[in-house]
């Protein structure tokens, strides 16, 4: 598979780390190149350096026709807009945005993007961890979880139809 | 009206200054609470020193009875996230986004963002207005922005001076409706023989651009850095 990852953080380099030794095509970006210093000397994918927001940029790193497009940075705005170029723009179609904001990451998931959640993940393991109940959401949410199944998560055609339409025919779309 | 502008920076502060002015209820949302502060000092207590991106605070502010929200950050992706944030979690009717860089523009279109100001494009505009270039200018979106008004200065040896604008093969769904030559507008005909030095004006899908430059012009359009 075609991977793309924004983001070079622990969490980023260490998954390029494991899908490229999995034999996965991997391209990771981040802005700064110290950051490829978290990638072993072993990394025989493409480590390239740009805003992984601007469509020209992953344009020339390679995106297009990837499988999947994780944009894990540290700026929850900066993953959301990544993801949704990667969605709209490179019609890639296994996206995952990383949003800390569970009240953002919620929103997002019902406009159908698939958000993964550090906040919700790690109180939901303490929670485990502790065997304490604890009211959080999911920590990977999608639009299927959500409630809100978007075949295609393209957020303005959702602002033109009623909400209740919308659903219909979603779930017509769906069979 | 009740505004919410995002965004505390100059172009926030004049704006809510002057939407204040013309007597509108204005809630500005800025998270950096020195600069909110200063703000609250300078014209009163409407600031909310919060990120607008987040639900919790766009919510404090009074987004769901908001005729508009204006996001106007530096940040094109902070500002992109407010608008949809607005739009989507708090049914506000009308979404405003200030884009830095031009390439986004047609993004934050595609993403439900109701209009988009572009700075950049703007001065981009004026500066291609002076001086005499070899592109398309672009005058005006139209249409939700996937139409757009163009005018395409020709010259000598532009492939269109000389030709009757009937024997262009325009881009399907193109068209050159007017040109200015001496300073006077005058409407195109298909028999209309287009000189050097006529401005032409046209309209036509945005997608559309680099054929109309290509047939009228005869240069490429280059990429936007």
């Amino acid at each position: 598979m075609k991977i793309v990852i924004v983001g070079c953080g622990r969490v980023g380099s260490t998954l390029a780390e494991n899908m490229d030794a999995a034999g996965h095509d991997v391209i990771i970006l981040d802005v700064k190149t110290s950051a490829f210093d978290r990638l072993p000397e072993t990394f025989k994918g493409s480590a390239m350096r740009g805003d992984g927001t601007d469509e020209q940029v992953l344009r020339q790193a390679g995106a297009e026709g990837a499988d999947v497009f994780l944009s894990l940075t540290e700026g929850d705005n900066r993953n959301v807009m990544a993801a949704q170029v990667a969605t709209e723009t490179f019609g890639i179609e296994r996206v995952v945005a990383k949003i800390n904001d569970p009240v953002r990451a919620a929103a997002y998931a019902e406009l159908g993007v698939v958000t993964l959640c550090r906040t919700n993940l790690m109180v939901d393991a303490v929670g485990k961890h502790l065997k304490l109940a604890m009211d959080i959401g999911p920590g990977i949410d999608t639009p299927a979880s959500a409630g809100h199944a978007h075949p295609h998560p393209r957020v303005s055609s959702r602002a033109s139809a009623e909400p209740d339409k919308t659903e219909a025919a979603d779930a017509a779309e769906r069979g | 009206m009740f505004v919410i502008v995002v965004g505390g920076g100059k172009v926030g502060y004049f704006l809510a200054r002057e939407l204040i002015g013309s007597g509108h209820e204005v809630v500005l949302m800025e998270r950096d609470r020195t600069r909110a502060m200063q703000i609250t000092e300078e014209i009163g207590s409407i600031v909310i020193p919060h990120d607008g991106c987040e639900g919790k605070y766009l919510g404090e502010a009074g987004a769901n009875r908001a005729d508009i929200v204006a996001a106007v950050t530096g940040d094109d992706e902070d500002n992109l996230v407010t608008c949809q944030m607005a739009k989507h979690h708090f049914d506000v009717p009308r979404t405003i986004a200030r884009v830095n860089n031009p390439k986004n523009e047609h993004l934050f279109k595609h993403l439900g963002v109701d209009e988009i100001v572009s700075p950049t494009r703007m001065i981009l505009g004026s500066i291609e207005a002076d001086i005499p270039v070899q592109e398309l200018l672009h005058l005006a979106a139209l249409g939700g922005g996937e139409l757009e008004l163009v005018e395409a200065q020709l010259r000598d040896g532009s492939p269109a001076a000389g030709r009757q604008a009937g024997a262009l093969s325009l881009p399907e769904g193109c068209s050159i409706f007017a040109v200015i030559r001496n300073e006077r507008a005058m409407s195109v005909r298909s028999d209309t023989e287009l000189r050097a030095g006529d401005k032409v004006i046209g309209i036509g899908r945005t997608e559309c651009d680099g054929e109309l430059q290509r047939i009228l012009l005869g240069t490429e359009p280059t990429e936007l850095a």
